[in-house]
């Protein structure tokens, strides 16, 4: 009994703490006077799992942001709380209410993953919490989904940057194409933008890959790429199996052999960094982001995120460091008033960026940005720059303003369904 | 005091906690997380009435979960299938069917065999969810169904759901207990302990494990169910891998053949993984290392620890009541005399 009670007097004395914690908070706000409360924002990124190293290159650049420019907005301190969303959608989702339900924040952003965004929409729609998604590119979350609280600052939708390979492709005289890519939905998408434009220009399409996640072998589906004899090749892949896929295609001597199309990730210097030049230099990819642009606003971007990191900037850095200066921006036309949510969304719904590491970007009625998309090539990293990365993607050819419908009215668009292995978008004959 | 009367008390100041919980002014996060836990209890003691009960190490637990969860997002999305009794029937028959063709085949091994063919059928539905996009969204899941209204109920709100769990926990936990106290629980023991014995006593060793393979399968479908409400939302990690070794690990933490144990475990991880991830992002390698200790330490779990403890304490009473000092209550028992 004695030992309980002894016990008991410590825990006694560890409760206080909590409690002298919350009255000193208390005093230092009534000390402040009349100065507001903060603004809350909870940013779920993957800190663990999976993506995790891209869930740090997002969180950092997300606070390279706020660094840069300070953490408060017309006099009102914005304070954001990071979640660990696991790369799992479900884990998204119990974050996803702690950050409303316990820590009461006023915006969600993020997370990383397609399908953890869509797992969190309806939650965050449902509580009528402002829901930005710098990354998550899931298609329908902006079409057949679209909702007024779910936003993409800075954000694509995963065929957006494809649909303009198509027609691209078409025009370089290619006719005939092989593709590759993840069995997931954003293989699917990819694959169905590019497949589109293709072939509603005549092109036709051979064959089509899917490939299990975290495939390490490429060599059969290499020689079923061979066999097939197309003119172009069409490769979504993402993390390892990105890597992966260009170190075969390289060590099969593909390369050079056949020409490749790539899709945004496939090449995106969180791949490419640990390539060596050889394997991935030449290779031509879309995206909406592109490192090696030399507008003064991705290169400023470049060398600061390079300066706190020590290597070049992905596109989910250059996603979460434009998402902070959008909503930096949308707050500032607020007066921070965030609390009223219908014209914090309007603020955000009117921001015009004219230059971001991305390019000028706005938004459509959907709520998806219509941006610059970029035909990019891999090349050896010149200039200040070199000392952080041996090839990045510079720009051959701008698309700008493209809309994430491409050039098809956007009714007659959402007619049809969303891209998965049985739509293709493939214009039958 | 005698010690079912001792049970019975414990048991109902915990349930009427347990009642109390949300009208107590705990955070609605709090909440949810509870309303986690009696859902992860559920799949866990249905675990344990194969790896505790049966003696049966089944990997494929999460495959009925899964689908379960399934029934539910498929109904309503695709079927209008909406009311909640006949969704839960059909995901309760489902999950029975589908647990009676792979007990069929995973009966036919024993012990490491048993264990790679469930791996294996576990993945076999995890596939089917992950590429069947056109029936399962594939990756991405599905969403765009609704929380329904149970009886009494208001599932929308998050307490309403939070009863809804716990009420189903209940009922689950009663009917579990039943069971193996019944007849058919103790031949599942008996099966375990000494199957040749049993089979010598005219039991058909093969059908009472196939039996509870099937009622297993069910239950951990009713968890399913009510997953996919909570979280109005289902994708292949429900039915992956990971799921089942996180079930398994919940069993193992909280004590094998035990049933409370399992609730516990899961109790334990819902939260740990909770707390630890709000301080460090190294949670996983931390939540790792618990798990070692407890199997170094604990081998037969939490409940496994407590009750080592308490026959220790209690040996401890009984040599002290025996050399004639003072007479320790109950509740004193840890604290005897000196």
């Amino acid at each position: 009994m004695k030992r309980v009670i002894v016990w008991l007097r410590h825990h006694r004395a560890a409760a206080y703490v909590p409690l002298c914690a919350v009255a000193l908070s208390l005093t230092t706000v009534s000390a402040r006077g009349a100065e507001k409360p903060p603004i809350r924002i909870g940013v779920l990124a993957s800190e663990s799992g999976t993506a995790a190293s891209a869930g740090h290159d997002m969180v950092t650049a997300w606070k390279l942001y706020w660094a840069e420019h300070g953490d408060t907005v017309d006099g009102r301190k914005i304070q954001f709380t990071f979640y660990d969303t696991g790369s799992d959608p479900a884990r998204a989702l119990t974050v996803a209410r702690q950050a409303v339900e316990q820590d009461h924040v006023q915006m969600i952003v993020g997370p990383y993953l397609a399908n953890e965004g869509l797992a969190v929409a309806p939650y965050a729609i449902e509580h009528k919490v402002p829901f930005l998604e710098p990354t998550v590119s899931a298609d329908d979350l902006t079409q057949r989904k679209a909702n007024k609280y779910v936003i993409r600052v800075a954000g694509w939708t995963s065929s957006q940057a494809t649909h303009p390979a198509g027609a691209w492709a078409y025009d370089k005289g290619y006719r005939t194409v092989v593709t590759i890519a993840d069995a997931y939905a954003f293989g699917y998408e990819n694959v169905g933008g590019f497949n589109q434009t293709f072939t509603d220009k005549g092109g036709k399409v051979l064959k089509q890959i899917w490939t299990p996640l975290g495939n390490t072998d490429y060599s059969p589906y290499l020689s079923q790429i061979e066999a097939a004899k197309p003119d172009v090749v069409f490769v979504e892949m993402v993390g390892s199996d990105a890597v992966n896929f260009l170190k075969q295609w390289h060590a099969f001597g593909l390369k050079g052999k056949i020409p490749l199309i790539a899709n945004e990730t496939t090449t995106d210097q969180s791949n490419t960094r640990t390539l060596p030049p050889d394997v991935v230099e030449g290779i031509i990819s879309f995206g909406h982001f592109a490192e090696g642009r030399s507008a003064p606003a991705t290169q400023e971007f470049d060398t600061n995120f390079a300066g706190k990191t020590g290597k070049l900037p992905s596109y989910m850095a250059a996603a979460f460091f434009t998402a902070a200066q959008w909503i930096g921006d949308a707050l500032l036309k607020v007066h921070a008033n965030v609390e009223d949510t219908d014209a914090f969304l309007a603020a955000v719904r009117s921001v015009r960026l004219a230059d971001s590491p991305f390019g000028p970007l706005q938004l459509d009625a959907y709520n998806n940005p219509i941006e610059n998309v970029y035909v990019r090539r891999i090349e050896m990293v010149t200039g200040p720059l070199a000392a952080y990365g041996k090839t990045w993607n510079v720009v051959l050819k701008t698309y700008p303003n493209v809309s994430q419908f491409w050039n098809i009215p956007p009714q007659q668009y959402l007619k049809q369904p969303v891209y998965s292995t049985t739509f293709q978008g493939l214009k039958t004959p | 005091m005698s010690r079912p009367w001792r049970n019975a008390i414990v048991i109902g100041i915990l349930l009427v906690l347990a009642i109390a919980v949300p009208r107590l002014g705990l955070p609605a996060f709090y909440v949810s997380l509870l309303t986690q836990t009696w859902i992860y209890g559920i799949l866990a003691m249905s675990l344990d009435l194969l790896v505790g009960f049966t003696g049966l190490v089944s990997f494929m637990q999460a495959a009925f979960f899964g689908i379960g969860a399934y029934v539910v997002a498929i109904g309503a999305t695709r079927y209008h299938f909406v009311d909640f009794w006949p969704t839960l029937l059909a995901a309760i028959l489902i999950a029975g069917l589908v647990a009676a063709a792979f007990g069929a085949l995973a009966l036919r091994s024993e012990d490491e065999g048993f264990i790679i063919i469930t791996l294996a059928l576990n993945e076999i539905i995890w596939g089917l969810a992950y590429q069947w996009v056109s029936m399962s969204g594939g990756d991405n899941g599905i969403t765009g169904f609704l929380r329904v209204n149970v009886g009494p109920f208001h599932t929308t709100d998050n307490s309403g759901f939070y009863y809804l769990s716990l009420a189903a926990l209940i009922v689950c936990l009663t009917l579990l207990v039943l069971m193996v106290r019944s007849p058919f629980g103790l031949v599942l023991v008996g099966a375990r302990e000494r199957p040749r014995r049993m089979a010598a006593l005219g039991y058909n060793v093969w059908l009472f494990r196939y039996l509870a393979l099937i009622i297993a399968g069910m239950f951990a479908a009713v968890a399913g169910v009510l997953f996919a409400y909570y979280n109005e939302f289902v994708g292949p990690g429900s039915l992956s891998l990971d799921t089942t070794v996180q079930v398994l690990i919940m069993v193992i933490l909280g004590g094998t053949g035990t049933l409370i144990g399992p609730l516990l475990g899961a109790g334990i991880l819902v939260f740990l993984s909770n707390a630890l991830s709000d301080i460090t992002q190294r949670w996983v390698l931390i939540l790792g290392a618990v798990y070692v200790v407890t199997v170094m330490y604990a081998p037969d779990g939490i409940v496994g620890l407590v009750n080592r403890l308490m026959a220790k304490a209690r040996s401890r009473r009984e040599l002290s009541l025996a050399a004639g000092a003072a007479v320790g209550g109950a509740f004193h028992s840890g604290e005897g005399p000196k």
